[in-house]
């Protein structure tokens, strides 16, 4: 049991670190450091536009999506030396946040699913961060049930054409191109009815409009369809079986292994440092400690479980399920720790401004965005589930709508 | 990154869950449970043969001189076999002060012999209630002869040595506290059974009435030599609680899938699932965590303090939580005292305690962060 590399891994670490070291903008590394909660906000610059630009030297240097192959704009690397890649790259792996469900999504299910001229014309510039791809799966009606989503696709000729909501759809605004999944065929269950495309989106009758959220930010987007063309060569997987080429997308969701989930425990433990109360330092209180301990073992918890995961990737094995918690447990603790931040300030806590008090609002920024941390991208239950029926072997729940037509389930309001 | 066991050791782990699949039975197990023997005699004499007991010891003192990895994952099979023996005060206490602390002759008087399983030792700590602290050391000694009460001692009443922990000064420091052994056959000690939560690891008040002791260790040391052994128990304890934990899921999911209620496996009610799953994930941080004391503990590295406590508490909650949670889901069967389920329930709530409370050791990492922070 050690945390060393392999005499192939330190090599590959010591010239990624030096290829950093030549060409990371420094001038953004303090800045980088400090937004370790939630998105990244650049004071003077547009994070689209430095993350563009540092994409791009990346792709130059051979460093982008590097373990996709060298044809499709990668490296050739194994999963491990991506995780090394990851730790050497550090806060500057903050830029690539505009192109994360690129290459984390729809770069492999096109990859898996397109063929070779889609490949070669769209996954070098996806990974040079020249296009950026969003994802367009989420509807109002369909979160959890994303299978019960009704964004219809019908076939016209050669073409496909679109009508429909989608929500949630980070980086619609910015991004060129999506994958989009559609109900083909309402006459079938809702599973077997479903087609996976990918589309330009600056089609005519896409239009993008930003989601106030409950935080106050705009982060996410609605895209609107209406009458949308799409040529049935950017179909991905045969009509109907939209759903398993889903379910490819879904699964590349696990190669988030190393990177590493914010939990608020840095920031909670430092405050509480520092933080006068009555009788002395909130770190002094019992009630705190106790509190602070038990958040600090499940930070620590998790940073091993990863090292585990990065362990078994090191010998070429298959991570073990473990991983799957990580963001479960990271969401409840950001908005248990911002809760409890906030009833440590008394009625000052109730105070947003950043100049109000010596936390300077994070964690009522941080209480304000947390219940988002625990829906998107699988709420707790969704989550709770997969484990439940995945690793645990428990049996799935019992789906009245499974075998029934997708235009005779009921619904409220279709 | 190698933060995994190695092949070896995974296959000892096997070999010691093989062996005590057919030794420790949960049949054995409901022996001690129901007072019909103090431990299971059988069950030590088999982990004596197996090298079991001496697997951290070194060769020269009569073990297999293996590792403190390897004592990890057989302390991880201990838990999840809930073995009525007195592993955890012999191995993990008694042996460790001994290695730390104990003369070239004090180690080739007991090591061997708890290697070949002929003697039991414990550490003798606490008096009453109360955490791991000096100020709570009573009992005395003053030229090697020891006054006081010791209460409650793990497995006091079937141990054959104690390392006692002793007030030799009145400075008020940790500097006051010094060690001694003490062979409990020999005369001047009274032992009295007590009654505790969990009857497979028994409790006992020991009195000490002018009693002839060995130093163990130099005079004054003996607090830093105790936080150093309550470290490093609190990291094999943990794998014994990963065990029990691992152990408490598996049977409520077996139940889950097995029992059937509105005409479906219970297992396929989300307030069911959902609640196994919770138990999953305190059981995987438990396990990532006790990874990580396990490193810090055969590196002897500096991080130890701080990756033992964190050890310990991950586990401590894993295991009560998962014992807790088996029961609820085996429903009105898992409060019955045919089910095994309490046995879990004890073991995790009796562990939780054994080496100082929860909230002890939340304090201690506590402490050992800002100490790492301020470095």
């Amino acid at each position: 049991m050690n945390f060393d590399d392999t005499p192939q891994e330190a090599a590959f670490r010591e010239t990624a670190r030096k290829w950093v070291e030549a060409h990371a903008p420094k001038e953004l590394e303090a800045e980088l450091s400090k937004s370790s909660l939630g998105r990244i906000r650049l004071a003077h610059q547009d994070i689209v536009d430095v993350g563009k630009a540092w994409q791009k030297k990346k792709a130059e240097g051979g460093w982008a999506c590097l373990h996709w192959p060298k044809e499709y704009g990668g490296r050739g690397a194994t999963p491990i030396e991506r995780v090394i890649w990851q730790q050497e790259e550090g806060v500057y792996g903050k830029l690539t946040q505009p192109f994360q469900i690129g290459e984390g999504m729809c770069g492999p299910t096109v990859m898996a699913f397109g063929n070779e001229d889609a490949k070669r014309r769209y996954l070098p510039k996806l990974a040079a961060g020249e296009e950026i791809w969003c994802q367009l799966f989420s509807e109002p009606s369909a979160g959890s049930d994303v299978a019960g989503l009704r964004t219809r696709a019908e076939k016209k000729g050669d073409n496909w054409v679109v009508n429909g909501q989608k929500i949630w759809t980070s980086g619609a605004h910015y991004s060129d191109y999506g994958l989009l999944i559609a109900r083909t065929d309402p006459n079938v269950p809702k599973h077997k009815g479903l087609t996976m495309f990918f589309l330009d989106m600056k089609s005519p009758g896409v239009e993008v409009r930003p989601i106030k959220q409950a935080n106050g930010m705009q982060e996410f987007n609605e895209v609107y369809f209406t009458d949308v063309v799409i040529p049935d060569s950017q179909r991905l997987g045969a009509v109907g079986e939209g759903w398993s080429v889903s379910l490819t997308t879904l699964m590349n969701e696990r190669m988030s292994i190393g990177a590493r989930l914010a939990t608020g425990v840095p920031e909670m433990f430092e405050f509480c440092s520092n933080l006068m109360l009555e009788d002395g330092l909130a770190i002094d209180d019992p009630a705190v400690r106790s509190k602070l301990a038990s958040w600090a073992v499940k930070s620590s918890g998790l940073k091993y479980t990863s090292y585990r995961a990065i362990s078994a990737l090191s010998k070429g094995d298959r991570p073990g399920p473990e991983n799957s918690i990580g963001k479960l447990v990271s969401g409840m603790m950001l908005q248990d720790i911002a809760t409890y931040a906030m009833d440590l300030q008394g009625a000052a806590g109730v105070l947003t401004g950043s100049d109000e008090e010596a936390a300077q609002g994070q964690f009522q920024q941080m209480l304000l965005s947390s219940p988002s941390m625990r829906i998107a991208g699988g709420t707790d239950e969704i989550l709770r589930n997969i484990i439940a029926e995945r690793v645990l072997g428990l049996p799935g729940d019992i789906r009245v709508d499974k075998d029934v037509p997708y235009n005779k389930i009921p619904t409220k309001g279709r | 990154m190698n933060f995994d066991f190695s092949d070896d050791q995974k296959q000892l782990r096997d070999q010691a869950r093989k062996f005590l699949t057919e030794k420790c039975s949960p049949k054995a197990v409901r022996a001690v449970l129901d007072g019909k023997a103090p431990y299971d005699k059988e069950l030590w004499k088999g982990l004596a043969e197996m090298g079991f007991l001496g697997v951290a010891i070194p060769e020269d003192f009569g073990g297999a001189g293996a590792g403190h990895l390897e004592l990890c994952v057989i302390a991880e099979e201990m838990g999840r076999a809930n073995a009525p023996v007195p592993f955890s005060s012999t191995v993990y206490l008694a042996a460790e002060a001994l290695l730390i602390a104990g003369s070239d002759a004090q180690k080739k008087k007991w090591l061997p012999a708890i290697a070949s399983g002929e003697a039991i030792g414990t550490l003798a700590l606490f008096e009453g209630s109360g955490n791991p602290s000096p100020k709570t050391i009573k009992l005395t000694a003053a030229n090697g002869v020891l006054n006081g009460v010791k209460k409650p001692v793990a497995d006091g009443a079937v141990a054959d040595f104690a390392v006692v922990a002793a007030r030799t000064g009145s400075s008020r420091r940790d500097g006051d506290i010094s060690l001694f052994i003490v062979d409990l056959k020999a005369g001047g000690v009274e032992v009295k059974s007590l009654t505790n939560l969990d009857p497979t690891r028994g409790q006992a008040e020991i009195t000490f009435r002018d009693c002839k002791a060995e130093s163990l260790g130099a005079a004054g040391e003996g607090w830093s030599i105790l936080t150093q052994v309550l470290d490093r128990a609190a990291v094999l304890c943990a794998f014994e609680q990963v065990g029990g934990s691992d152990r408490a899921l598996e049977m409520g999911r077996d139940y889950a899938l097995d029992r059937i209620a509105f005409g479906r496996q219970i297992g396929s009610f989300q307030a069911v699932k959902h609640m196994l799953a919770d138990m999953y994930v305190s059981a995987t941080l438990a396990r990532s965590n006790s990874y990580y004391g396990a490193w810090a503990l055969s590196t002897n590295a500096g991080e130890l303090p701080e990756a033992a406590a964190a050890a310990r508490i991950s586990a401590t909650q894993a295991f009560q939580h998962c014992a807790k949670n088996n029961i609820q889901v085996h429903g009105g069967m898992g409060f019955t005292w045919e089910f095994d389920c309490h046995m879990y329930y004890r073991r995790a709530n009796a562990m939780a305690l054994g080496l100082g409370s929860l909230s002890y050791w939340e304090d201690q990492l506590i402490d050992r962060m800002r100490k790492k922070n301020a470095a």
